[in-house]
């Protein structure tokens, strides 16, 4: 039992970064582009965000957890829209493609990232921004000590866990019942037709790819400062969690609501490989463990064989995704 | 931009090209080029106050400098032109394989067992062509699963063979964990034999890569060009419509096609295992497999285009770790100065493909 | 006279292709204008330049008096203009509803439930079937384009312009839609219809104003026109518009089709139980609106679609005592069996030929098997490249050059000329002239009759009824997959063709 609750409390932080990167996404998507950028955007984010918070703690005289976390947010939105607006021009006005254009964004912001992180490692393996991991990882008060287990497993998080679940529940209403949705979608289905009904295609696009940048961003700022416990190294994890954040935007077939449990399940099946054995009372050897690492990324090839087999037409990627618009094509 | 003037005339209009001529092809890249190395010469600048020229300078060294490094230059460039090579008839196809890294890795993963495994019992000849052939095996098995579910139910390839990569590269951890045993890394394999190394030609055990990866670079341009299959692959790419209309097996040759993209980035682990590392990790592809689509994209596919650009990003690369040691830098400056490369050459397509045309002018042509 | 539109030296080019030069044009408030012209002279292109897609070169526009700027459709509809377009411009995977009021503006709030309701009341004034709730995937030809105008007549338009409306409709529903029209006009709207057919021209409006090749000829009160003089003025010169019909010669059954039945993917029956034959030495028409079963009926024929357990096409060689069964077989099949059979799909670049590619590599498409070498034959088809393009007239300049670069006339010509050189001994061919000016129509139409006259069976899929029933021997009328009757292209009316085409007879459905 304490190993299932360990296991949850290990999978929901998981699943929030991704959740982040796969809102994002959906979003970029949704107005007909697809970003294979993510694992670069989440890469200036985090980085962006733990830059900022590191040289407020060190600078300030007296540093303050909420200005910490608000200059962080700013830092990482901003650098992440940054990508998103790079990706955009080159793609929208300059009408790239958006695969090759993604992973070139893709090398740039790992090579933004881990370049300037060099100069703040300064010659150490990893350098750390205590203040600013206690203030996101801080629990909700109160509530996450009365009720025991229960406590534990639904408020002992950070507050961007719940700001996901409450993101993917307005993305949900936004994108459904909205004019600003309902226009979306028609760029992303159709953008001739979107066109000809006086909506800007351009805008939206432009719009919907650096607001979806900027939430991709913000997972890769609560890996850094929450999950990673304020840690910078120079690894290549983020990049991994960037293509499971494209992986998560099919599994959902590009519903945000989806996102909430299943980013928790691709939590658990990415710590699959550190607490099924014990669930079961084996040992493994850890040649074993580096074996069922591969779990989600086979999850999520099921599931996009599944869905391509149904054919469903709501179910179905945004039409026009992939495609460049030039209004006077003929 | 039409929609930023609304009521008044655009202020700039975008006009499509006829048929772009030879010349404007060609200046819009060389422009292109020349400002990232501008952008890239300021970034240098204000991030380390060097001077551009100088560092410029130190990163012509990193190929130039002494033979050696230029020898070192071609080998990475082989690498990374020979996973081009394989992705062209996949990409001219319009299958987005982004899946090259793994199918380099499987390719690899299958030379390594070769070598632990049948290293002392065949002849040096006959193990080389074994672990040629399962290497070329296991890349075109991880090749054509995505492409038979492409085939079958019309599976997106793009995020398949993205996937793909991941599972690949958790059977090789699986794997090297096994063959490493107790010992805290694998080193390089059969050390005390050699055996299955490629034997040294003119110095370096790689050169046996560079001509290998030459021809088949130029096998590949005639397979595309002139072959009926080749013939097939383009018209599979263009219209699918069209190909099942004459009578083309449109899931045959998706699958044949992806096969042989496998198979050439499973010969790429095996050049990379048997002639360079003569050891496997996870990062045996480097990332190679993802650089290398960019490379087949931007040479439109044409094999010779590609050991341009090829030749282009490893000299960057290799510019860049040597002036990462020369300045104490980090190698990751690499990652950056060709990113924005990349973003200049994949706009300047725009300038290509398109003209502009401004208000002022088209008063002028009205009157 | 004040005019709703007026347009005044509007130039637009394409690259080097000059789509509309120096035209000028007014429409009258409360009139209904045709807007006549061949393929290719520019008529839409027009348009869209008064609702937004396109921004012209040079010249002015006048709304209502006022000189206007169009740079996009937002404009337009601010102007009260509103276009309905020939490929309609909804959302697939949107209810009516959502598709309305997507385009509702900005002021406005944002309730569907109101825009239902208000679509719905436009609706019954002017007598639209419509559901408002249903997707746009799951709708008709002729929904859809009902949506489409109930779309534009929802955001208020005064001018409105409609592209070919009738292209997709039967008889019957170009009827009623002429009467929605002509309501239009009782409340004071302008309608401008684009359109390439005489009869409707004569038909339904006051005005007719003509372009050719992408200059303004002139406008004409229909009630002074003719046939006749309106193309002479559309054409530029005299055009025999007579199709020479032989007497079939010594007809020999070549194809039998019995019991054939085709379920589309999704599992729903396109071809219901079809039966007919197929003689060499006549042209067979087929008749339908579109999206009634030709088409698969085409691709079932050319192994290009299964069918179903029990259906039968069998071909009949010089040995009539021996059929061919050809379902089952794919295209290279049928070729590989000595099987002459051409096809000339309705989707030209997008199925006949490869766009991207020239006339050499187009031609290759059928013959790149041949010989038993791993490389291509490339001096075969080149000849024949050559041939096609001295033969037929194909301007293009080299063989070498993209066939999607060629017009739409040069391009049929080049994918015609291909399949006849086979020396088939069955021909089919699905909207042949479709998209095509005056005189190559004309040139199809001969080609057609050749092929006729050298024995060869002819399939033609024409949506023109008049000229099916100008050039066919026998029409055969699909209806919802069903064959509603084979009639006699000599004897029949349009009227009776038209209601087969939408009223299923009860015992009709073999021959």
């Amino acid at each position: 039992m304490s190993i299932l609750i360990a296991w949850i409390l290990r999978a929901i932080p998981f699943g929030t970064i991704i959740m982040y990167g796969a809102m994002g996404e959906i979003m970029t998507e949704k107005s007909g582009n697809l970003n294979l950028g993510v694992p670069g955007i989440m890469y200036l984010g985090g980085f962006a965000g733990y830059g900022a918070a590191y040289f407020y703690e060190r600078l300030a005289a007296h540093p303050n957890p909420f200005v910490c976390i608000l200059l962080s947010l700013l830092c990482c939105l901003a650098a992440a829209m940054a990508g998103g607006l790079i990706f955009s021009f080159l793609t929208i006005t300059l009408r790239a493609n958006q695969n090759v254009t993604g992973l070139a964004l893709t090398t740039f912001g790992m090579g933004v990232a881990n370049f300037f992180g060099v100069f703040i490692l300064n010659g150490s393996s990893y350098s750390a921004a205590p203040l600013a991991n206690k203030a996101y990882a801080a629990k909700i008060p109160f509530l996450s000590e009365k009720f025991g287990t229960v406590s534990q497993l639904l408020f002992g998080y950070g507050f961007l866990v719940y700001g996901a679940v409450i993101l993917a529940v307005v993305l949900h209403i936004i994108l459904n019942h909205t004019r600003v949705g309902l226009q979306l979608r028609a760029v992303g289905e159709n953008p001739a037709t979107a066109d000809a009904s006086g909506i800007s295609v351009t805008k939206y696009k432009y719009l919907a790819t650096c607001l979806g940048a900027a939430i991709s961003g913000i997972g890769g700022l609560y890996y850094v400062l929450d999950y990673n416990q304020g840690i910078w190294a120079t690894t290549g994890q983020i990049e991994a969690l960037g293509w499971l954040a494209v992986a998560l935007v099919i599994f959902t077939t590009w519903k945000p609501l989806n996102t909430i449990w299943g980013a928790y399940l691709f939590g658990v099946l990415y710590w699959l490989y550190q607490f099924l054995p014990g669930i079961l009372g084996i040992t493994v050897s850890s040649y074993v463990t580096d074996l069922i690492q591969m779990v989600p990324y086979v999850v999520t090839i099921v599931v996009l064989i599944v869905v391509s087999q149904r054919r469903k037409k709501e179910n179905q990627p945004p039409a026009s995704l992939g495609l460049a618009y030039f209004r006077e094509d003929r | 931009m039409k929609e930023m003037v609304t009521g008044k005339e655009p202020f700039v209009r975008i006009i499509k090209r006829d048929v772009p001529s030879k010349k404007d092809q060609v200046i819009p890249r060389v422009l292109a080029i020349l400002a990232a190395l501008v952008v890239d010469a300021l970034f240098i600048f204000f991030v380390t106050g060097l001077n551009p020229f100088a560092v410029y300078g130190v990163m012509f060294q990193g190929t130039f400098g002494t033979s050696i490094r230029f020898s070192w230059a071609l080998r990475d460039l082989v690498t990374l032109l020979c996973i081009g090579i394989a992705l062209a008839p996949a990409f001219k196809m319009r299958f987005w394989n982004v899946g090259a890294e793994g199918q380099v890795l499987m390719g690899a993963l299958a030379t390594a067992l070769c070598m632990v495994y049948l290293g002392g019992a065949l002849p040096t000849a006959l193990l080389l062509v074994v672990m040629c052939l399962a290497s070329l095996l296991a890349g075109a098995l991880w090749g054509w699963i995505p492409a038979f579910f492409k085939a079958k139910w019309n599976t997106n390839e793009t995020l398949f063979t993205l996937m793909m990569n991941y599972v690949a590269t958790s059977i090789v951890a699986c794997a090297t964990n096994i063959m490493r045993g107790q010992a805290s890394s694998l080193g390089k394999l059969n050390m005390g034999t050699q055996a299955g190394w490629f034997p040294s030609l003119l110095g370096q055990r790689y050169n046996i890569n560079i001509i290998v990866v030459t021809l088949v670079m130029f096998l590949m341009f005639f397979y595309l060009k002139y072959s009926k299959q080749g013939y097939e692959i383009s018209v599979v790419g263009e219209s699918e419509n069209t190909a099942r209309y004459v009578g083309i097996r449109v899931k045959r040759v998706l699958m044949r096609t992806m096969c042989i993209s496998g198979a050439i980035c499973g010969l790429c682990g095996f050049l990379i295992v048997a002639g360079k590392d003569q050891t496997i990790s996870t990062n045996t592809a480097g990332g190679n497999g993802f650089t290398a689509i960019i490379v087949a994209w931007m040479a439109k596919f044409n094999p010779f285009y590609m050991a341009l650009i090829s030749f282009l990003l490893v000299f960057l690369s290799r510019g860049a770790s040597e002036i990462a040691s020369a300045y104490g830098l980090n190698d990751f400056a690499v990652d950056i100065i060709t990113g924005i490369i990349l973003f200049f050459l994949l706009g300047c397509e725009f300038f290509i493909q398109y003209r502009l045309v401004f208000r002022e002018k088209t008063r002028k042509e009205a009157q | 006279m004040e005019y709703a539109v007026q347009l005044k030296h509007v130039t637009k080019t394409f690259g080097k292709v000059v789509a509309n030069k120096d035209v000028s044009l007014d429409v009258r408030y409360g009139e209904i204008l045709s807007l006549l012209g061949e393929n290719g002279s520019g008529k839409t292109t027009l348009m869209n330049m008064l609702s937004g897609i396109y921004y012209p070169d040079s010249g002015q526009i006048f709304v209502e008096g006022k000189q206007v700027e169009i740079s996009a459709p937002k404009d337009a509809y601010a102007l009260g203009i509103g276009m309905v377009h020939q490929h309609f411009k909804l959302v697939d995977v949107f209810t009516a509803t959502e598709n309305i009021a997507l385009g509702l503006d900005k002021k406005e709030k944002f309730d569907q439930k109101a825009v239902k309701a208000k679509a719905a009341a436009i609706c019954e004034k002017y007598h639209f079937e419509l559901n408002l709730d249903q997707k746009v995937y799951e709708m008709s030809v002729s929904q859809k384009q009902t949506l489409e105008i109930v779309k534009v007549l929802y955001r208020g338009a005064r001018i409105l312009i409609l592209d070919e409306p009738t292209a997709v409709l039967t008889p019957q529903e170009t009827e009623k839609l002429f009467q929605v029209i002509r309501n239009m006009r009782r409340d004071g709207k302008s309608v401008i219809i684009i359109t390439h057919k005489l009869h409707e021209v004569l038909e339904i409006s006051d005005r007719v104003a003509i372009l050719r090749r992408g200059e303004y000829i002139g406008t004409v009160d229909t009630k002074d026109a003719t046939e006749s003089s309106l193309t002479e003025m559309m054409v530029g010169e005299k055009v025999e518009l007579n199709i020479d019909r032989t007497e079939p010669v010594n007809p020999k059954k070549r194809l039998s089709i019995q019991n054939l039945t085709v379920y589309s993917r999704e599992g729903v029956k396109i071809l219901d139980d079809v039966s007919f034959d197929a003689f060499g030495g006549e042209i067979l028409g087929i008749a339908g609106v579109s999206g009634n079963g030709q088409k698969e009926l085409l691709e079932a024929i050319a192994g290009l679609q299964p069918a179903a357990k029990g259906s039968k096409v069998r071909f009949f060689g010089e040995d009539q005592e021996k059929p061919v069964e050809l379902l089952g077989k794919s295209p290279k099949q049928i070729r590989d069996a000595g099987i002459h059979l051409a096809f000339v799909p309705e989707d030209r670049l997008g199925m006949g030929l490869v766009g991207s590619m020239g006339m050499i590599e187009n031609m290759m498409l059928k013959s790149y098997e041949n010989g038993h070498s791993f490389l291509t034959d490339r001096k075969t088809p080149r000849e024949l490249a050559e041939q096609i393009k001295e033969e037929l007239h194909v301007v293009t300049p080299s063989i070498q050059t993209p066939v999607s670069r060629l017009s739409g006339g040069n391009v049929q010509k080049v994918l015609v000329g291909r399949e006849i050189a086979s020396s088939p001994i069955v021909l089919m061919t699905a909207y042949a002239v479709r998209g095509l000016d005056i005189n190559t129509s004309y040139t199809i139409y001969h080609l057609l009759g050749e092929q006729k006259e050298k024995g060869v069976a002819v399939i033609y899929v024409g949506e023109d009824l008049d000229v099916l029933l100008e050039l066919c021997d026998r029409i055969l009328v699909l209806c919802g997959g069903k064959v509603n009757g084979i009639v006699d292209g000599r004897t029949t009316t349009k009227e009776d063709v038209g209601m087969r085409m939408t009223n299923l007879k009860k015992g009709a459905t073999r021959q």
